[in-house]
């Protein structure tokens, strides 16, 4: 009897945790708010479901064998001690295994394919760029067409596509906001794209969610989805009030530390890829990297010539737009 | 002087933090007591005879296992602590550097220091007695494996107190790992300890590779071996291709941190990125190298409590091998959200699933060996039985994180932390604890006492499920691995409390493990039969604890579950086998080599991490000096003379 308590256990943790916190509100992941969100959502339901096909009867028969076959005086079960082997059984858990991962597997590659993150969304909106920036240990969103630039905030159109751009100024760190929909590295050296989009005005909490140093847990950062007018008039009144970042103000930002909500009227001319391209050889970077080991004069080869190898542009045109996360080194 | 002393001091020791200085103090305290008990109790010659310079396979797995048990209680405080801070939000009881170093210990003690070495102490133990050896293949190397293991863990734990912990995670990911990231001793520490220990296990795995092709008693063919011999196989054919890579990667990484090379530097050509892919090369095989040989302890468990042969031999072992060579080729998933694109998600999504398959076929073989039987339910068997809902579900969220697109969302959350616990706790873990309870007698000569055990293990099993199910629910919820502390609004402290509760229910459960294994030394009961369980397979069939030689006539196989069949024999009248004449036995000497050489290893790494040329050159040269040693002496062996065989057997079987 107590197996069947124990297998009950889970189940019923997953029940009070979806009654303790009211309705399922809080579980932000099965509540998106934007296209690439609700897709992962249905895919997380759609495999829940075929793998309960499997496991469900299969807890089922353990509770039915352990039961009925257990030792007692006087079992009426069968015993068959050298039964051992059985053509059909076993072609039946062999084949029913196998179809239902090749109904997965195909599930998966369709949306792998449809949910690749650097493929734009379909909307007749032109989508906003932000240039994201991980930083030791703050966020750093730079809208390069509005040019203004937030710390650890962004406020975007609902309805509007939004291009994350992603990279990191030293460890490799992952942007998500899970309501919009799933993460992306942002690593160094290289630009990451990542298509969002919010179909509701909404704050929604964002987090670095990989690991990158003393105080990871404070890369936290709120995202507004407002109506256009809004947005519009938001960006005009950063522009209007909050100082402008400069170089040294960037400087000092790159310092190691936590950072509050910070607004910003303008931004250095190229500074994104200035700090994605910081790390190719010769110089050009955005900052003396702390702690990096000065670059070898020997190395340093011509700047121009550098930089787009890495960008690896003849790579780039050939890839369809499925892969074009792939190897982008370089700012371009 | 004295300022000088006291500026090396407080470099040299971890200071300012409380926790820390009671854990020095405590330390220091127990190294007293330890070195005066061995003095008053004049034992410190029966230490180095008896253990030390041992090469018996039974007293190298014993030592394994002693250690593996000390590491499964630091591992355990880690992760006491961890869940402590985290069942209150905006509260600092660690602050964010300490929470760093102890999620970065507590995953590498766990795996590399705790599953690892409970493995091979299960291995050592149990297969050459399972398929009629007097030793392993290469004695002096397996004791040079476990001290190599030792040492390395020993040099990783010294970072706790001196120097200062590894914070970059278990695996140590560059650019955060490489000096620019993590400047301070605690990653060199990680480096030493991991490669000193690493080269044990790929010595071991060899070495068991050899022994069970090599050694199996007149008569066993491959598909007559126990199952948890085929586990152990594939799952060392495993760590032969595996650990090569990890000890690559991370001399790479050395060489980037000593040298200035720029393997994974962001700078000067290097790459990060391979080394996430190197690493988890290595990272994936690993988790199979530790799940395979539960595999094969179930097996064997199911079918010895089932009174039942295990059913799809065949396709068990063809099960086994397939997840040894799949499991090479799924490392990707590990970062779906790298951006690799979709082909290459695709192609390891797949391979991921296809995992699932064989995986998946094992239960049913489990299930249907049950089916049909006679099932009783001592603690082994209690674990057996736990164990399969338990990796059923965790092995379904597996396939879950497994779905790429979605795992965009459960990476790095909560959720794929429930899930790998869910399967290294309900699959490694139960699957140890179910061996460790049935090997137990064969062992040390005495059962555990039943009843301590099965508090044990409804406290593992309760709080199993209550620590680790809100975490599903958390990861749901957004909350991110790794973060030290979270904001009050985001609601995720009942869940927290909740999953803290487990986790000391969890710790409860191993103080009843404890106090299980006291009472039973104390109410010491000799087990006069070999054979405790009514087994099935070679090892039931001599004394317990098996005398040095384990076989006093190597036994002629011809069966799968041998020792059952012959029993069946007896049980119909029919006549035993008819016994050989005994003859001397040709065995390993003892040597003082692997545990000197091991000393010098930790010396060189100690030497490395401060890079202090007078330790790193002696310590090498000791090394070199213990291996020309080796290489020179031709007294490695002897012969058991015969009448000192029947001695010992006629002690051991009583009238017999």
């Amino acid at each position: 009897m107590s197996r069947f308590i124990r297998m009950l256990t889970p189940v019923l943790f997953l029940l009070m945790a979806l009654t303790l916190s009211g309705c399922g509100e809080q579980f932000i992941v099965l509540d998106p708010k934007g296209p690439i969100g609700e897709s992962q959502k249905d895919l997380i339901y759609i495999s829940t479901i075929l793998c309960a096909v499997i496991i469900v009867p299969v807890l089922i028969l353990t509770a039915f064998i352990v039961w009925r076959y257990r030792d007692k005086p006087g079992s009426k079960a069968s015993y068959k001690p050298n039964w051992e082997h059985s053509t059909k059984l076993e072609i039946i858990w062999w084949g029913i295994p196998i179809v239902i991962i090749l109904i997965l597997a195909v599930i998966t590659v369709k949306y792998t394919y449809e949910l690749e993150p650097s493929k734009p969304l379909v909307s007749e909106k032109e989508p906003i760029t932000i240039q994201v920036t991980s930083l030791d240990w703050k966020w750093l969103f730079k809208y390069p067409e509005e040019n203004i630039a937030t710390v650890n905030y962004i406020k975007i159109p609902e309805d509007v596509p939004v291009k994350f751009q992603l990279t990191s100024d030293t460890a490799m760190n992952s942007f998500w906001i899970p309501q919009l929909g799933g993460q992306l590295y942002a690593m160094s050296g290289m630009a990451m794209t990542l298509y969002l989009q919010a179909d509701e005005q909404g704050s929604y909490y964002g987090s670095g969610a990989n690991f990158n140093g003393k105080d990871f847990a404070q890369m936290t950062f709120t995202v507004d989805a407002s109506s256009e007018e809004e947005y519009l008039s938001w960006i005009e009144e950063v522009k209007g009030s909050a100082p402008a970042l400069t170089m040294d103000g960037f400087e000092k930002l790159t310092e190691p530390g936590a950072s509050d909500t910070l607004l910003f009227s303008s931004i250095p001319e190229g500074l994104f890829d200035k700090i994605v391209t910081q790390y190719v050889n010769g110089d050009g970077g955005a900052h003396q990297h702390h702690g990096g080991e000065a670059a070898e004069p020997a190395a340093a080869a011509d700047d121009d010539e550098d930089a787009s190898a890495d960008a690896g542009e003849s790579d780039e045109s050939a890839e369809s737009s499925a892969d074009g996360n792939s190897h982008h080194h370089g700012g371009h | 002087m004295l300022d000088k002393i006291k500026d090396f001091a407080s470099e040299f020791f971890v200071t300012g933090d409380p926790l820390i200085l009671g854990a020095q103090v405590s330390i220091a305290l127990s190294l007293v007591a330890i070195l005066f008990v061995l003095t008053y109790f004049k034992k410190w010659k029966w230490l180095w005879t008896e253990w030390l310079t041992s090469v018996d396979h039974k007293k190298i797995g014993i030592m394994y296992i002693i250690a593996s048990i000390l590491m499964l209680f630091r591992g355990g405080v880690d992760a006491l602590l961890m869940r402590v801070q985290l069942a209150v939000p905006e509260v600092e009881f660690l602050n964010a550097e300490h929470y760093n170093q102890i999620f970065t210990t507590h995953g590498v003690i766990m795996i590399l220091f705790m599953a690892m070495p409970l493995m091979f102490g299960l291995f050592n133990i149990v297969v050459p007695l399972q398929i009629g050896a007097r030793d392993v293949a290469f004695p002096f190397l397996n004791s040079l494996s476990f001290w190599m293991f030792f040492f390395g863990a020993m040099l990783f734990n010294v970072s706790f107190i001196i120097g200062g912990s590894p914070d970059a995670g278990w695996l140590a990911y560059p650019p955060l790992s490489q000096l620019s990231g993590s400047p301070g001793l605690g990653q060199d520490f990680y480096i030493w300890g991991i490669q000193i220990s690493g080269i044990g296990s790929l010595a071991t795995g060899i070495n068991f590779v050899v022994t069970i092709l090599k050694m199996r008693a007149p008569g066993m063919k491959l598909m007559q071996m126990p199952m948890f011999v085929w586990s152990v196989l594939s799952s060392c054919i495993t760590i032969m291709f595996a650990f090569p890579i990890l000890t690559v990667t991370l001399f790479l990484l050395f060489l980037d941190r000593y040298l200035g090379a720029h393997f994974f530097t962001l700078d000067g050509g290097g790459n990060p990125m391979m080394y996430i892919n190197l690493i988890w090369m290595w990272g994936h095989p690993e988790v199979y190298i530790v799940i395979l040989p539960a595999f094969g302890i179930f097996s064997e468990i199911v079918s010895a409590f089932s009174k039942k042969k295990l059913f799809g031999y065949k396709s068990m072992v063809f099960a086994l091998m397939s997840i040894s060579f799949f499991s090479f080729f799924t490392w990707a998933h590990h970062f779906f959200t790298m951006g690799s694109g979709a082909n290459v998600n695709a192609f390891f999504a797949l391979t991921t699933m296809l995992i699932a398959i064989p995986t998946g076929v094992k239960v049913f073989n489990w299930l249907f060996t049950m089916y049909r039987g006679r099932i009783t339910f001592p603690t082994p068997m209690m674990w057996t039985v736990a164990f399969i809902p338990c990796f059923v579900v965790g092995g379904m969220t597996g396939v879950l994180l497994s779905v790429a697109p979605a795992d965009f969302q459960f990476h790095n959350s909560y959720f794929l932390i429930a899930h790998f616990h869910q399967v290294l706790i309900g699959g490694v873990v139960f699957g140890y604890f179910a061996g460790l309870y049935y090997w137990w007698p064969k062992m040390f000569g005495f059962r555990l006492h039943e009843g301590l055990g099965k508090w044990a293990f409804w406290f593992w099993n309760i709080g199993f499920y209550v620590c680790f199910m809100p975490q599903y629910a958390l990861g749901l919820m957004g909350m991110t691995r790794r973060v030290n502390e979270y904001n009050f609004d985001m609601g995720w402290q009942p869940l927290n409390v909740i999953s803290t509760v487990g986790a000391f229910l969890m710790g409860a459960a191993f103080i009843f493990q404890v106090w299980q294994i006291a009472h039973s030394i104390k109410f010491y009961k000799k087990e006069k039969d070999g054979d405790a369980w009514d087994g099935r397979t070679l090892e039931w069939s001599i004394p317990s604890p098996a005398p040095l030689y384990n076989f006093a006539r190597l036994p002629q196989v011809t069966h799968q579950d041998d020792w059952w069949e012959e029993k069946q024999r007896i049980t119909a009248g029919e006549p035993a086998k008819p016994l050989a004449p005994l003859e001397p036995i040709h065995m390993p000497k003892n040597s003082g080599i692997p545990f000197i050489m091991s000393v010098c290893w930790f010396t060189a790494g100690f030497g490395f991490v401060w890079d202090w040329k007078w330790m790193i050159i002696p310590g090498l040269i000791g090394v070199a000096v213990c291996m020309l040693i080796r290489s020179f002496s031709y007294d490695t062996d002897y012969y058991i003379p015969v009448d000192e065989i029947e001695r010992t057997e006629a002690a051991l079987r009583g009238t017999k």
